[in-house]
């Protein structure tokens, strides 16, 4: 009887059947989403980390002084400044671009710190080793810090990568059709929360390969000193 | 007739100061070509920070260091150009981890001297074979024991054909039994006319295989001579002090 009632409830076939194509829509939708900000994230991270290896004092107070910020602000914060916010300045995007661009600074800000970790961790003979062979400094900085740079990396970037595109959930607040948006409203019209298991089975579907690719990265990059 | 020869390195008034401490106070050292020349001396002594002014790892504060006659100083010169010219070995050998032996020897032929990939891995097992590592080529570092890795190290160094090969410390983390196999690639280095200066404290080796043994201490070169002198019957009671000590270990 209770696990009638329970399935009726969630796994109501009928309801998910119905939905199932709206779903599959906000799948999509968050593969997109979630592609867009990683690559923007991880590249721009990439980016301030080698500017800030130069070590100009002002350039890099910048640096540390908005990564910080980015690093503080919970994500759904930005998200809802850029999208209700901005355009009383007259400034004006879609929800798509607030969540994409809110994440991606995010993401930004976390992989530039982490970038910046791993090339502090190579060792300072590593540079004198190269110099010293006539290297200029960006030919060591590509050849030979950055190699061991990324591997130390690796893990803490996956980790955080992950955990950033979740965020791309955040996006259902200001009405991107992604996979959370599409299971709400499901729900709403419904009253039945069975779209919502369906996100949900969505999400992991989405998610536990990529969980699965980043231990898998893991051991691969790892590498015995 | 004997032409006079030109230093290969040729170094005069060098003072480096990192802040306040002083740790060079005026060097002045011509060292000739062919020659090994050994510098020993307490640690903090400034051997190290002398070895490194010599191919701009450190800026010296002031003074002025010749290779081959041309000032490494100026503001025009292309350090890059000239490091490649000045082989340097380290006490950590300092090995890419990420790169087999093979891909350290060449990564500056190709990098610096842009050969082609073939011809730097012909270079590059050449050197491997002077140092007797050529079996080793494909190993990466930490499949290497110690003393192989320090010759890779050498090896690296010596693939660059430099006029010079400075050693900072190159048997100090080895264990013992390891340090032959180093100190041999040394000799015979030496034999094959390679000019060097090396800063250790394998005094056996300095005895046997320098031409001059330089005597370092607070930034200053206390006393310079043939080892048999300076080891034998120094001028200075700091030395016969600091080899007693050296001695006992």
């Amino acid at each position: 009887m209770m696990l009638d009632k329970f399935m009726l409830t969630y796994f109501n076939w009928e309801v998910m059947a119905q939905y199932l194509p709206k779903i599959v829509e906000g799948f999509f939708l968050t593969i997109q989403l979630a592609l867009s900000v990683v690559v923007t994230g991880i590249l721009s991270g990439l980016t301030l980390s080698l500017i800030r290896s130069f070590r100009i004092r002002v350039i890099n107070f910048f640096i540390i002084f908005s990564v910080d910020i980015l690093r503080a602000l919970p994500p759904l914060v930005i998200i809802i400044m850029f999208y209700f916010a901005l355009p009383t300045i007259g400034i004006r995007m879609s929800g798509f671009t607030a969540t994409w661009l809110a994440l991606s600074l995010v993401l930004t800000a976390f992989a530039e710190e982490i970038f910046w970790a791993g090339i502090l961790a190579v060792p300072k003979g590593q540079w004198e080793a190269a110099r010293s062979t006539g290297l200029t400094s960006l030919q060591t900085m590509r050849s030979v810090v950055l190699p061991q740079a990324v591997r130390i990396t690796i893990p803490p970037l996956t980790n955080r990568t992950i955990a950033i595109t979740k965020g791309t959930a955040l996006g259902a607040v200001v009405a991107v059709g992604e996979i959370l948006y599409q299971a709400q409203a499901g729900l709403a019209f419904s009253y039945n929360p069975s779209p919502l298991t369906l996100g949900a089975i969505a999400y992991l579907i989405l998610f536990v390969p990529v969980v699965c690719f980043g231990r898998w990265v893991e051991t691969r990059f790892a590498w015995k000193r | 007739m004997d032409l006079p020869q030109r230093p290969i390195l040729d170094v005069t008034g060098l003072h480096k100061s990192f802040g306040h401490l002083k740790v060079l106070k005026g060097i002045d050292l011509k060292v000739k070509p062919r020659e090994l020349v050994f510098i020993i001396g307490p640690s903090g002594s400034g051997k190290s920070t002398f070895l490194r002014c010599c191919n701009r790892l450190e800026e010296p504060t002031s003074g002025s260091v010749k290779i081959e006659g041309i000032d490494i100083l100026a503001p025009d010169v292309d350090i890059n150009t000239i490091r490649r010219r000045i082989g340097m070995v380290f006490q950590s050998f300092n090995l890419y981890p990420h790169l087999n032996a093979l891909g350290n020897v060449t990564l500056a032929l190709r990098k610096v001297l842009k050969k082609s990939k073939q011809e730097a891995e012909d270079i590059g097992l050449q050197a491997l074979t002077r140092v007797g590592l050529a079996e080793k080529a494909r190993t990466y570092p930490n499949e290497l024991s110690g003393g192989q890795q320090q010759r890779v190290a050498i090896a690296r160094a010596l693939a660059l054909e430099p006029v010079v090969m400075l050693f900072d410390e190159p048997t100090s983390a080895l264990d013992p039994e390891l340090i032959g196999s180093v100190l041999k690639v040394m000799r015979e280095m030496r034999e094959s006319g390679m000019t060097m200066v090396v800063v250790s404290h394998e005094m056996r080796f300095a005895g046997n295989a320098a031409d001059r043994v330089l005597f370092m201490d607070e930034g200053l070169i206390l006393e310079e001579g043939p080892p048999e002198k300076i080891f034998n019957d120094p001028d200075h009671p700091r030395i016969k002090e600091f080899l007693a000590r050296m001695e006992s270990h």
